[in-house]
């Protein structure tokens, strides 16, 4: 069977071949280059006069108001205050929903009992509660949590309710039949089987809290990232703007980052993990 | 019998609700929270009489239009470059760091490039809300299965046929779970568009009602925006039940094996 008589299809042959000397680039060149020539775009759309530098700097100039920022100690306190506020709202709203959302999707009385509260009260937006919050706390930090907390809350709930409920009745079963304890059963049954939802909920909220921390702060002014834009928007500050934004932007990827990796770390046993290639 | 119990599990609880906040406001009147007979005294006048015309249909119309774009352009974007492996990895970075910015923050920053007016504000909520349908898309789009891949092409069906009839109905329930979030996005952008330098809409509504004081009234008003967000997401479930029938009765079957 020589290949000359099959003369098979493009499909049939090695990749090697088919791409011939030519090795593909890899991905992270690419990434990089999309990177540079967002930043080029950015740099000529001021320069070339489509927008005017008045309300749009070249990405330079932002860049280094940027790096002009990370040495100053008022840029870092406010980054603290957002921080702050972001993680004291996820962890006050991730304890309360997963105890909540573990009693409540252990019985289906319960389940049935709050699904229509539920269902009502998680599309009401958080920012609804602004006006509240600013009577009740004004620019205080407690005016963030309120609203960050609100919102995590059903992210968090919803997610462990799916995971209750995902609990695999043969296992249950089993337990039941070993005479587990209701602690064991949570501990040893249902807690494996939430925990991947609980992560995917937690790592949801993280960005929702980091929305609404920035939002409350530049609402209401509670002191942090958001507030400094919000001042320095009304200062007329353009540059230092855009840099706060940009500052915010990388705020956000590196939260995902290390949710992401948190995620990784603690779900490693778990088959949704492990089966994943990691690409 | 049976209905009469269904019914009951669902009114029990917030029936329960009212009766503890009537309860509560009945002895001393507190200040920050109006008793329910204020606040649905205050309810009809407040939104029935000028506003619902003035603030509210606007306000939601920019909404419904933001999302309309934001969700055309984010599909269409998302095919475009989920279909095109160079372009994913050239893209990624960028769309990751767009991702993870807190929309908010667009608001200063389309104040000065669009100035304070309509096209602001549905441009706030475009920008805002296109990353979750574009990254969903690209998602979806990417995780076909290799499979219905390679009988498309072994089909000869490709172009537009192929979006039609694989592409887009295999990344469908990734795509809605993305306009899912968008909707959520959508509707805080809304808000604050409205709150951040503007002179109309229920945002700037509900924060004049808080600056004078008029507290039932600021209560009626969070009343309607959380109606405004019940509605939305009832539509979008009754649109999802629509657009994804075939796969809940896919999974009924693959779970029920």
């Amino acid at each position: 069977m020589s290949t000359e008589v099959l003369k098979p299809g493009r499909a049939a042959q090695p990749r090697a071949a088919r791409t011939g000397a030519r090795r593909p680039v890899p991905k992270w060149v690419l990434g990089l280059a999309g990177v540079i020539g967002f930043l080029l775009i950015w740099e000529l759309v001021p320069a070339v006069g489509l927008v005017e530098p008045r309300f749009l700097p070249p990405a330079s100039e932002v860049i280094m108001a940027l790096i002009r920022d990370f040495g100053l100690t008022a840029f870092w306190v406010a980054v603290g205050h957002t921080l702050m506020a972001w993680g004291i709202g996820l962890a006050a709203a991730v304890v309360a929903a997963g105890i909540l959302g573990l009693v409540i999707g252990m019985s289906p009385f319960l389940r049935r009992f709050t699904n229509s509260t539920i269902e009502f009260l998680r599309p009401v937006p958080s920012v609804a509660l602004i006006p509240v919050a600013v009577l009740l706390f004004g620019t205080k930090i407690e005016s963030s949590l309120m609203l960050i907390i609100y919102a995590c809350f059903w992210q968090v709930l919803i997610q462990v309710l799916y995971g209750v409920a995902d609990v695999d009745n043969v296992a249950t079963q089993t337990a039941q039949s070993y005479g587990f304890s209701k602690l064991q059963r949570i501990r040893h049954v249902v807690f494996p089987t939430v925990l991947p939802y609980l992560m995917t909920g937690i790592r949801l909220a993280a960005s929702v809290a980091l929305i609404l921390a920035i939002t409350a702060e530049l609402i209401i002014g509670s002191p942090g990232l958001g507030d400094e834009i919000a001042m320095a928007q009304s200062g007329g500050a353009v540059s230092g703007m855009y840099a706060l934004v940009l500052a915010t932007g990388l705020l956000g990827v590196a939260i995902n980052i290390v949710m992401r990796q948190a995620e990784q770390r603690l779900l490693s046993w778990h088959p949704s993990v492990r089966g994943e290639v990691v690409l | 019998m049976k209905t009469l119990k269904s019914v009951g599990y669902v009114v029990a609880l917030p029936l329960l609700l009212v009766l503890l906040w009537w309860a509560s406001t009945r002895g001393e009147p507190n200040f920050f929270v109006p008793t329910p007979s204020a606040l649905m005294e205050v309810f009809g006048p407040t939104w029935f009489e000028g506003r619902i015309t003035a603030d509210v249909l606007p306000s939601v119309g920019r909404l419904l239009a933001g999302l309309a774009i934001a969700i055309s352009l984010g599909i269409v974007v998302g095919l475009l470059v989920g279909l095109n492996r160079t372009l994913r990895a050239l893209t990624e970075p960028v769309f990751e760091f767009f991702r993870a910015l807190p929309p908010p923050v667009l608001v200063p920053v389309l104040l000065l490039l669009v100035g304070i007016n309509d096209g602001m504000k549905v441009a706030v909520i475009v920008v805002g809300c296109i990353w979750p349908v574009l990254l969903n898309t690209i998602e979806g789009v990417r995780s076909i299965d290799p499979v219905q891949n390679e009988t498309t092409r072994s089909y000869g069906i490709s172009g537009l046929n192929r979006i039609r009839y694989q592409v887009l109905p295999s990344a469908a329930p990734v795509i809605m779970a993305g306009i899912r979030q968008s909707l959520s996005i959508g509707l805080i952008l809304m808000v604050i568009s409205e709150m951040f330098g503007s002179s109309s809409g229920l945002g700037f509504t509900i924060v004049q009602f808080q600056r004078s004081f008029a507290i039932p009234e600021m209560w009626s008003g969070i009343l309607v925006l959380g109606l405004i967000g019940l509605a939305l997401s009832m539509i979008f479930q009754w649109c999802e039940r629509r657009v994804l029938r075939w796969y809940h009765g896919l999974k009924e079957v693959e779970n029920a094996a």
